[in-house]
């Protein structure tokens, strides 16, 4: 298999942007991961991307050439971004291409998302009762997590003050205030234990990706960092899922499992080797919750993990570097490569105020959404 | 709140069987898998192979929230944020069989614990129709959160 790398990165700055479409911003981090990468975009060979509510992503095309490319568009929830990486890793490792755009975009109106049962294969029923929200699966997950291994308030609020002073640090996120633990823990109770501030919300934004292999790996202009390997999984029987009227009593791993031991393992690098990752903080809880599952650490050890500052931009294993989705909001087709975007970043010791200190090898990225997906990617220099 | 006077919110969820509100699930033939609502195949081996279940009326609480927000309608049956009132949600594990998600009869964290015994009931569904009825959980009487 052939060693595929990530030669230029490209973002709209993330947040509300009145009057410009998820497809103009598409096109603005497409522009900008060319010009890292310096690639001109008749050299793509192939392309994929996707949003989840902003249209098609291979209309972009209309704005940056049709030069005729293959162009696959992706719709896969929270695991949008993530898959067209994945399909891009997966056509350059076949050697049916030798660079490549990924790009994801998306712009939701405010507030908590509203799906609707009967596109989830749930009758209307449970909507109208009021049970089809995503923030009481995570407020539901956290607190049988939290009695289970020992996980503190505290240790939920701290999560989310580290997410807004990395974001207060980075030009790109949408929420660059720092909030206290002590305000983030007395504001609104949204789903208890869960308050308004550690919560992410819809948001808008885009980013872009240039993918290379062999000769133009090789030749590009940075040096590059490798995408060692992509793994998504769909839930299995038993594992705890957003939208379940009922679960069964015998339990499975999560998604995440499977997805992160299975992008481990195709990397040929393991978790004790990660020295910066960006997980999926849908709300504080979740990054607590997949930091174990993506094997980063063992269920319950986080509260000692996060209470030292062990995922503190300065700790051994900082996460969440740019303020995650709680400081840059969750527009689902770009929040997944937003967590690549970052990684290649902190690798390349770009990351300027934000700059993890030391020597930083090995990345991780891990999205998690509806109904039970989750992709995993390693990256490396 | 009887079944007698009332109208469910959807069929096949919840029946009134010897005089008792039960929910209506599901359990495969074939490897015993339980599920709610019921469905014509088994989400744990496939088979399409499966029978009815009335399930237990009592469990316990395995985990919960306080529904503090209105949720957006739709599909929220109430488009009336200023009139909204939070609510409890939990999953129940009824022994032996499956957790169930349903609302709760009650919605103080302080009343909440998750381990306490739940026990079955009808809540008036949210909505302007008073008749219209779902299912929901309360803490079995004398049980201490």
């Amino acid at each position: 298999m052939s060693d595929v790398g990530v030669i230029g990165i490209g973002i709209h700055p993330f947040g509300r942007h009145p009057g410009v479409s998820g497809l103009d911003m598409a096109a603005v981090a497409a522009r900008r991961a060319l010009a890292d990468a310096g690639v001109r975009w008749e050299e793509i060979e192939f392309a994929a991307g996707g949003s989840d509510a902003a249209g098609n992503a291979d209309t972009s095309v209309a704005v940056l050439g049709l030069t005729g490319i293959p162009f696959i568009n992706v719709k896969n929830g929270c695991a949008t971004g993530a898959s067209a990486l994945a399909t891009a890793h997966a056509m350059l490792s076949a050697q049916t291409a030798d660079v490549a755009l990924v790009v994801g975009f998306d712009k939701h109106p405010p507030g908590a998302f509203n799906p609707l049962p009967e596109d989830w294969g749930l009758g209307a029923w449970y909507g109208e009762t009021g049970m089809m929200l995503t923030t009481q699966f995570f407020a539901m997950k956290i607190q049988r997590y939290m009695s289970e291994h020992g996980i503190t308030a505290s240790t939920l609020a701290k999560v989310a003050a580290k997410a807004f002073r990395n974001g207060a640090s980075n030009p790109n996120a949408w929420r660059r205030k720092p909030l206290s633990e002590q305000e983030i823990l007395s504001s609104r109770m949204l789903n208890h234990p869960l308050t308004q501030y550690m919560f992410c919300s819809p948001g808008e934004g885009a980013v872009a990706l240039v993918l290379a292999r062999g000769q133009r790996l090789r030749d590009a202009a940075s040096r590059p960092v490798y995408l060692r390997s992509v793994a998504f999984r769909t839930r299995r029987f038993g594992s705890f899922e957003v939208f379940s009227p009922s679960i069964p009593i015998e339990s499975a791993p999560s998604p995440t499992v499977e997805a992160a031991a299975a992008a481990f393992e195709q990397a040929g690098i393991g978790p004790d080797d990660v020295d910066i990752a960006q997980l999926q903080d849908t709300e504080s809880g979740a990054e607590i919750m997949h930091l174990a599952e993506s094997g980063l650490c063992q269920h319950g050890e986080q509260e000692l993990l996060i209470q030292s500052g062990a995922t503190e931009l300065s700790g051994r294993l900082p996460v969440n570097t740019d303020g995650g989705c709680l400081a840059n909001g969750e527009p689902i087709g770009a929040s997944g490569l937003r967590q690549v975007h970052e990684i290649v970043l902190q690798l390349r010791g770009e990351a300027a105020e934000r700059q993890a200190p030391g020597p930083r090898r090995v990345g991780f990225t891990q999205v998690y959404g509806a109904p039970g997906v989750s992709a995993c990617a390693v990256l490396s220099r | 709140m009887s079944l007698a006077a009332a109208r469910p919110i959807a069929d096949g969820l919840f029946v009134e069987a010897g005089g008792e509100l039960r929910l209506l699930g599901s359990e495969c033939d074939r490897c015993g898998a339980v599920t709610f609502p019921g469905q014509a195949s088994c989400p744990r081996c496939t088979s399409t192979d499966v029978s009815d279940r009335l399930l237990a009326r009592r469990g316990t609480l395995w985990t919960w929230t306080i529904q503090a927000f209105a949720p957006k309608s739709p599909p929220y049956a109430v488009d009336d944020p200023e009139a909204f009132e939070p609510y409890g949600v939990g999953y129940v594990e009824l022994p032996g069989e499956v957790r169930v998600e349903a609302r709760l009869t009650v919605a103080d964290p302080d009343q909440l614990r998750t381990g306490m015994a739940m026990e079955l009931t009808l809540i008036p569904a949210p909505g302007v129709e008073p008749d219209v009825v779902t299912y929901a959980f309360r803490p079995v009487d004398g049980e201490a959160p």
